[in-house]
């Protein structure tokens, strides 16, 4: 088959199984432009901002597994995709980002729109490609799909300068079966001896935990992880990254822990002697003062990064592998062990958590004459039946959602967890929303956190993308103002949004059904009314109590066992310890 | 601790940035950095001279094998090694005296004059980073005009060998 530099682009898609491509285009991407009208089996998404561009087809990969690809065009069209390019980097999501450059005579000359897309992009990509000749193109291609999602999945770029996209140029064009690559090759299966020794370790203990995160949810690994905590009996925790990975509603779920974690979770990590780390990376917010973290425990740490172990925390047992076939093996392993777990131990382990357990640390005024933020997500869990697919923002109403709407399966929780990224929740819905036509998706957000890409209610319009917008409005940027009241004396100190839109109109505009609801006896009925609007995009502006905060919280520097909790919130003590 | 670094890495445009980005990135100190192409003209031979504590290094060996580009790392300093690094140094020698020293110190290092022009001689000495260190200590009497050093590089002792 003869084609272009620019068919190639495209074809090379097709061939990989691309279904949607998210982009925007301009002057260097023109020729691939003009290969994707010509054409119907990739379809293209046009967004209102090439940030949106990233952000959905994120969204669309974390909700499949499979990766999200982009189309833009050189300079500014390649800056504005930065931000979400560095999103999925520390999220670690697979995606493909084609952006356009200059010809290749022009490039180093300030060209009219050059920048260095590879070095701009350089530290926050997985890889990236400067494409020399149409003839690389597929196997680039190929290359960039493979490295992007096999491993430590990640962003990719590939940046093709316009001549080589030329449309009168036509070149043979055959797409790689395979790909090899010798200076890459991740380790997938864990070393058997390694699992040995964390298997001893497992059932030598007194004070167990598991502590996963989103490695379980990127490895397709929630059955596997599901079956090992049930064998074994262990309390587990997850981190933001990693929620529904294993069900919350499972009786050895301890909720989220780190900095606005359950006080079930954070203590139980500090009393632990053993710590079963699963895919998760020992990020600050979840570990808290490093000196202070898990202070009793013989840590096993299981995941696909090498780089990732003994990064931040010392670890006894390390195992490089893909976490769903380190977790078969360790079932395997278990299951032939003549050693059982400590039943006696595991007994007493689980009634002092217990006991952490029944203060209800998220707790909130359910009297108020106010819409709680909590409240609203309560609601919201309720109407979708807990089965929707929920993105959110960056903010309390993130962590609201985290708390409050109980993740039973993976990949339906969709969030800018490492890089906390104020504008993902709406495009990421619009990705999410078209992977999966005919599933419920919202977006909870804040009335800061929308408006930085707000614009994409234009694109849901465009596509019929009948997402809900939930969004949190407590007019100021909350998770600001309630560091500034804890931390500076509560001067608020440009965190109060002034002149909010009128967010109704503004939805209508844009072609949308919007809401304004302001009494808490209104919110179930308003989702359900708005749930019930299957083919429209309802933006819901709840009014909510400005001054709640997310408790309960860690500050920074602190150790798990000094949270903040709310005063009325306080559990009853059973151990030694006091609260901050 | 000083470690010697040795990484085999693809000849392609930006590998080199690739690695660079990555030390001043994660804050990792860089002492000297050499890159040629090796007799593969497909691979880069690189040689970091770098320190910090065993948690950094290991991170440092870690993170450059993360590195899609790279395809083998080896920390030299781990066994028996040799360590060479190249230095040229021109002296302003116009005093007899001076050009019986310099050739004299010459011969005690076992370093070359390689180059005499206008009474300006260049020296050539190779060596372990110290020796080199001890060379221009020993020249203070004589005028120094310009001195390279090419940074370090190293290779392991016996059969052990960075090869894909
Ligand atoms: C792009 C970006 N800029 C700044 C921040 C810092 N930041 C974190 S939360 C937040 C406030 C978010 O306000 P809002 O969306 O209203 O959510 P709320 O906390 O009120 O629920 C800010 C400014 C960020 N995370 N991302
Ligand atoms: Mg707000």
């Amino acid at each position: 088959m003869k084609l272009s530099g620019g068919e190639i682009v495209i074809q090379s898609l097709k061939d990989e199984g691309v279904e949607y491509v998210f982009g925007y285009p301009g002057g260097a991407v023109l020729h691939i432009y003009d290969a994707i009208y010509n054409q119907s089996d990739v379809e293209h998404i046009l967004v209102r901002h090439e940030q949106g561009a990233t952000h959905a087809a994120d969204g669309y990969a974390r909700s499949t597994g499979k990766p999200g690809v982009v189309l833009v065009t050189s300079g500014p069209g390649a800056t504005n995709a930065i931000t979400g390019i560095a999103t999925a980097h520390l999220d670690s999501i697979p995606l493909v980002v084609i952006t356009g450059q200059v010809t290749s005579a022009f490039i180093g000359s300030d060209a009219f729109q050059e920048v260095d897309s590879v070095g701009i992009s350089r530290p926050c990509v997985k890889h990236n490609f400067l494409v020399k000749r149409a003839e690389d193109i597929a196997e680039t291609m190929k290359k960039a799909f493979h490295i992007a999602t096999t491993g430590r999945p990640g962003p990719v770029v590939v940046d093709i300068p316009k001549d080589i996209t030329d449309p009168s140029i036509k070149i043979d064009y055959e797409y790689p079966k395979e790909v090899s690559i010798r200076s890459y090759n991740p380790t997938v299966q864990g070393n058997q001896r390694q699992i040995k020794k964390a298997v001893e370790l497992i059932l030598a203990a007194k004070r167990p935990m598991i502590y996963s995160g989103g490695g379980v949810v990127l490895s397709n690994a929630s059955e596997e992880l599901t079956a090992f905590t049930q064998q074994l009996g262990f309390p587990i925790t997850q981190t933001l990254m990693g929620l529904g990975a294993y069900p919350a509603s499972g009786k050895e779920s301890l909720g989220m822990l780190g900095m606005h974690g359950t006080y079930e979770a954070n203590m139980a990590m500090h009393d632990c002697d053993t710590l079963i780390a699963i895919g998760a990376r020992f990020d600050d917010r979840v570990t808290g003062e490093l000196e202070q973290f898990c202070p009793h425990a013989k840590i096993i740490h299981i995941d696909i990064d090498p780089s990732s172990i003994a990064k931040n925390v010392q670890v006894d047992v390390p195992i490089v592998g893909d976490v769903k076939h380190v977790l078969v093996d360790m079932s395997k392993e278990l299951k032939l062990s003549k050693t059982k777990p400590d039943a006696k131990a595991l007994e007493k382990w689980w009634k002092q958590i217990n006991t952490w357990a029944s203060g209800n640390c998220l707790r909130y005024d359910r009297n108020s004459a106010l819409i709680k933020p909590q409240f609203v997500v309560e609601e919201l869990h309720k109407v979708t039946n807990g089965d929707a697919f929920i993105t959110s923002d960056v903010g309390q109403h993130q962590m609201f959602t985290a708390q409050f709407y109980p993740f039973e399966k993976p990949r339906r929780w969709i969030n800018s967890g490492g890089l906390g990224t104020m504008g993902f929740g709406l495009p990421a819905a619009l990705g999410v929303q078209l992977a999966h036509k005919d599933a419920v998706v919202a977006c909870v957000t804040g009335e800061a956190s929308i408006q930085m890409c707000i614009q994409e209610l234009s694109t849901a319009l465009q596509y019929n993308l009948p997402v809900k917008i939930i969004m949190l409005n407590n007019r100021y940027m909350g998770m600001v103002r309630q560091w500034q009241e804890f931390f500076y004396e509560s001067r608020y100190s440009q965190s109060y949004l002034k002149a909010l839109p009128d967010f109704v109109k503004l939805a209508e505009s844009y072609g949308h059904v919007g809401m304004q609801i302001d009494k808490p006896a209104d919110v179930n009925g308003a989702l359900t009314e708005a749930f019930a609007m299957k083919d429209k995009l309802v933006f819901m502006d709840f009014v909510t109590d400005q001054t709640e905060n997310v408790y309960p919280m860690i500050a920074a520097g602190k150790g798990h066992h000094e949270m903040h909790l709310q005063a009325e919130c306080i559990p009853v003590q059973s151990s030694d310890r006091e609260l901050a | 601790m000083r470690h010697i670094i040795s990484i085999l890495i693809e000849n392609e445009a930006g590998a080199l940035s690739r690695v660079a980005g990555l030390f001043s990135a994660r804050g990792y100190n860089i002492e000297s950095l050499t890159v040629a192409v090796t007799e593969d003209a497909s691979l880069s031979r690189m040689t970091i001279v770098t320190s910090g504590s065993e948690n950094i290094i290991e991170q440092i060996n870690k993170q450059l094998n993360k590195l899609v580009d790279v395809v083998k790392v080896a920390d030299i300093t781990e066994g028996a090694h040799i360590e060479r690094e190249l230095m040229m140094v021109k002296v302003d020698a116009k005093e007899a005296a001076s050009r019986d020293e310099l050739q004299r110190l010459a011969d005690i290092f076992k370093g070359r004059i390689i180059d005499v022009s206008d009474n300006i001689f260049t020296v050539e000495l190779t060596g372990e980073g110290e020796k080199l260190d001890s060379f221009l200590k020993a020249l203070n009497d004589v005028l120094i005009i310009e001195t390279v050093r090419s940074g370090a590089t190293g290779i392991a002792r016996g059969k052990k060998a960075l090869q894909i």
